[in-house]
């Protein structure tokens, strides 16, 4: 039963690392245009170099 | 909400006259414009305007937004967004627009981000939580138990203390006032679960709530966040309806050229030209011009008014045929426009009266649920004489009653049901719209701009000759009145061909002439002609051929689509409808009787209507008010629910509780049923509810609710009542 002593920690904080993600991507307006993004990806204006 | 009102009261439709020129009052470096493009549809559309919009020169970054349908632009800050406006007809797509200041949807941005990160705190949190307590709930026992609940807590008490905030700040606002709300019950179970649950873990106890108390918070803020959702995306276009409405005026400076200048900066002596078809932005009087003027916003009258030097003007009013010089008398918060906003306050007092079905239920549930877990402590503690047992299972009975269900039973409905409505153009504003739809029982039309579109239509071509025909239709064609427009519309429609003329000029508020072959013709206001004027017509102009006596057009305003079926589908529901308008007897029978409508009202007044609305709702009568006007706004404020069309006055708009986005009117009818069936939902939602707790209930006080079991009633009656919300069609 020990193991559980090291995989709780472990998925709390791969848990935790989810949930970092998510507020990061709340926090730098992700989901203001979800509409829009969804399409920008199918936009081919900038495959070879990323806009300046 | 009245003082908001005043600012904005000025901002009309037809102040857009100038929008050829300077638009923001521009700051030092660079500028911030946003377009609105109804047509944008597809990732090509996406990079063609912001391609095309990089390219003017003084853009500095052009970002479309495709959700909100929109194009957010910076620019050097001599750039306007009038410069950007052929740029994109050019590309093919329609654009307008926005005033920045309008649209600050900022705010409600940041709330529903807000409410977003604490649904996921909560969200994670309890799922950890829940994974533990399900090992405990498998058998779990001694030491194992004991961490497993340690952890749990040590996740549960921060995360609590987070994502619960909302709560516990509404729970603090009613506490304060001395009031109970939904929140209290809610603030209370999460304590009391959480110090119980602490104190049974401290002692090496079987049952911790932890994952209860954190299950509530998540399924109370989906609740929450839902709600927030459908607010923010019906201010969100509201905001867009006023934000289009760019408020600007021509100022003539003291040389006489005329200056594009925002209305907020016109003062009292300033002159003022306003062009044909544009709006008064300020009171004032006539120095300079003849034209003709539509005051249909603000009375209800149809027929447009002569105008000339000396006449006074209110702000609000439409300049029909010639251009108008006018010194501003009132501005801003003084003009006529705002005196309509006394009888808005009075009859706003009536309004708040309303409780929504959530408080009501609220108001019954919060005090029983209180009393409930109370006389459970008392007495398992008289009956056993034992804190810790007592304190357990009224920890028990608060969340096993915990309004999680009723918390999901509104906004699950008023979102589907928003949604429903939006897609066939209707946006409800306000949160209890919906609720106060569905118990109408009478409905007020107004007339002008409501049930008829406005605009005129010719009724008696057919008493004339094709050639007197295609005289009028080349006169007419001289003119942007309204009149004469119809006419056009009419000739179009019969094909008829305009006559040769020559010499076609436009006499400002009396109409047009011309001359074919040599002959003198003339079309326009009897009294110009030199003719009486036709008895019991309600719009006419007469046609001057030099042959014989001038002869009459009459007209009729001309339905708005759909008025014909949501007024019959209304009745066939069962409602009844009344017509209500400023305008004159005649015209309002007519209509009345056209539209199959047996009360109506003429020549009535904006307090005559507000007092024939409170007159109506003390005799006991729930009614829907629709209209447009500024003579409409007190009687929409006061009326049990409102609707007013997009094309109504920033006013009229504020004041109602749902706008109409479409030019349409048949959707009403189909709303009031909608909104029928959204409140049986809701009632059905709060019986499923209190069914579940009538069970769990009598578990709980007679001790026997153990963590599973409350975990098992709160997710079985929340997932139940949300999959009924969506019943809804």
């Amino acid at each position: 039963m020990t193991v559980i002593s090291y995989l709780i920690p472990i998925s709390l904080l791969l848990g935790g690392v989810g949930l970092a993600g998510f507020l990061y991507t709340l926090k730098s307006r992700q989901y203001d245009d979800p509409e829009g993004d969804a399409r920008r990806i199918l936009n081919p204006d900038w495959d070879d170099h990323p806009k300046p | 909400m009245t003082a908001h009102t005043h600012s904005r009261l000025a901002v009309c439709p037809g102040c857009v006259t100038g929008s050829d020129t300077q638009v923001e009052p521009a700051p030092p470096t660079k500028v911030s414009l946003a377009l609105s493009l109804p047509t944008i549809h597809c990732q090509a559309c996406i990079s063609k305007v912001e391609r095309g919009l990089a390219k003017v020169p003084g853009v500095r970054e052009a970002r479309v937004n495709l959700t909100l349908k929109r194009a957010f632009v910076e620019a050097a800050p001599e750039l306007h967004a009038a410069d950007l406006i052929p740029v994109l007809n050019d590309l093919g797509y329609e654009s307008h627009e926005l005033d920045l200041a309008t649209l600050n949807a900022t705010a409600s941005n940041q709330q529903g981000r807000d409410l977003a990160m604490r649904l996921a705190v909560a969200g994670f949190a309890s799922m950890n939580v829940m994974l533990l307590s399900v090992s405990v709930w498998a058998g779990a026992s001694d030491a194992t138990r004991d961490m497993f609940h340690w952890i749990s807590a040590a996740i549960t008490i921060p995360a609590v203390a987070f994502a619960g905030q909302p709560f516990f700040k509404n729970a603090w606002a009613a506490l304060r006032v001395r009031r109970l709300n939904m929140d209290v019950p809610i603030v209370l179970a999460l304590l009391l679960a959480l110090v119980t649950s602490l104190w049974e873990t401290s002692l090496g106890g079987e049952h911790a709530y932890f994952d209860a108390a954190l299950t509530l918070v998540f399924f109370l803020l989906v609740g929450r966040f839902l709600d927030q959702r459908t607010r923010a995306a019906a201010r969100s276009a509201a905001e867009e309806l006023a934000a289009l409405e760019v408020p600007n005026a021509m100022r003539l400076d003291p040389k006489g050229n005329p200056q594009d200048v925002p209305v907020r900066a016109l003062a009292v002596g300033d002159k003022i030209l306003v062009r044909p078809g544009g709006r008064m932005p300020v009171d004032g009087e006539i120095i300079e011009g003849k034209s003709e003027l539509d005051r249909s916003l603000l009375t209800g009258e149809t027929v447009p008014v002569y105008a000339e030097t000396g006449t006074i003007v209110s702000a609000g009013e439409v300049n029909l045929t010639g251009p108008l010089t006018i010194l501003a008398t009132a501005v801003g918060e003084d003009t006529s426009l705002h005196r309509m906003a006394d009888l808005v306050a009075i009859a706003e007092s009536g309004r708040s009266r309303y409780t929504s079905l959530a408080d009501r239920a609220a108001k019954l549930y919060a005090p029983g649920v209180h009393i409930l877990s109370a006389l459970a402590f008392v007495g398992w503690y008289l009956y056993t004489f034992d804190l810790r047992t007592a304190l357990n299972i009224a920890a028990a009975v608060l969340i096993i009653t915990c309004p999680c269900a009723l918390g999901l039973a509104v906004p699950a409905v008023t979102t589907a049901a928003s949604g429903r409505l939006f897609k066939k153009g209707l946006l409800i504003k306000n949160a209890t719209a919906m609720e106060r739809l569905a118990v109408v029982d009478t409905v007020v039309f107004d007339k002008t701009g409501t049930l008829t579109a406005g605009t005129p239509e010719l009724t008696n071509a057919e008493l004339y000759s094709v050639k007197d025909l295609s005289i009028a239709f080349a006169l007419a064609q001289g003119s942007e009145h309204p009149l004469a427009r119809a006419i056009v519309k009419a000739a179009h429609g019969l094909n008829i061909e305009a006559a040769p003329i020559t010499d076609l000029c436009e006499i400002p508020g009396f109409g047009t002439e011309g001359y074919v072959a040599g002959q003198r013709v003339r079309l326009g206001r009897a009294g110009w002609l030199g003719v009486d004027v036709v008895p019991g017509h309600l719009t006419s102009s007469y046609l001057d051929t030099g042959e014989g006596t001038p002869r009459v057009f009459t007209f009729v305003d001309r339905l708005r689509p759909g008025a014909h079926e949501a007024v019959s589908a209304l009745q066939t529901a069962g409602k009844t409808v009344i017509l209500m308008s400023g305008d004159n007897e005649a015209p309002v029978e007519h209509l009345a009787a056209r539209l199959n409508i047996e009360h109506w009202h003429a020549n009535a007044l904006p307090l005559t209507k507000l007092q024939e609305i409170n007159a109506m709702a003390a005799a006991g009568r729930t009614v829907l008010m629709v209209g447009d006007g500024l003579n409409d706004t007190a009687a929409l404020t006061a009326a049990h629910v409102s609707v007013s069309p997009a094309s109504a006055l920033d006013a009229a708009r504020v004041a109602s509780d749902i706008v109409l986005l479409g030019q349409n009117l048949e959707p009403l009818a189909d709303a009031c049923r909608t909104a029928e069936q959204a409140t049986r939902r809701i009632r059905e939602n709060f019986r499923m509810a209190t069914f579940y707790n009538v069970v769990a209930v009598p578990l709980a006080v007679a001790g026997l609710a153990t963590p599973l079991i409350a975990a098992l009633a709160m997710s079985l009656s929340s997932i139940t009542v949300s999959l009924n919300a969506l019943r809804l069609r």
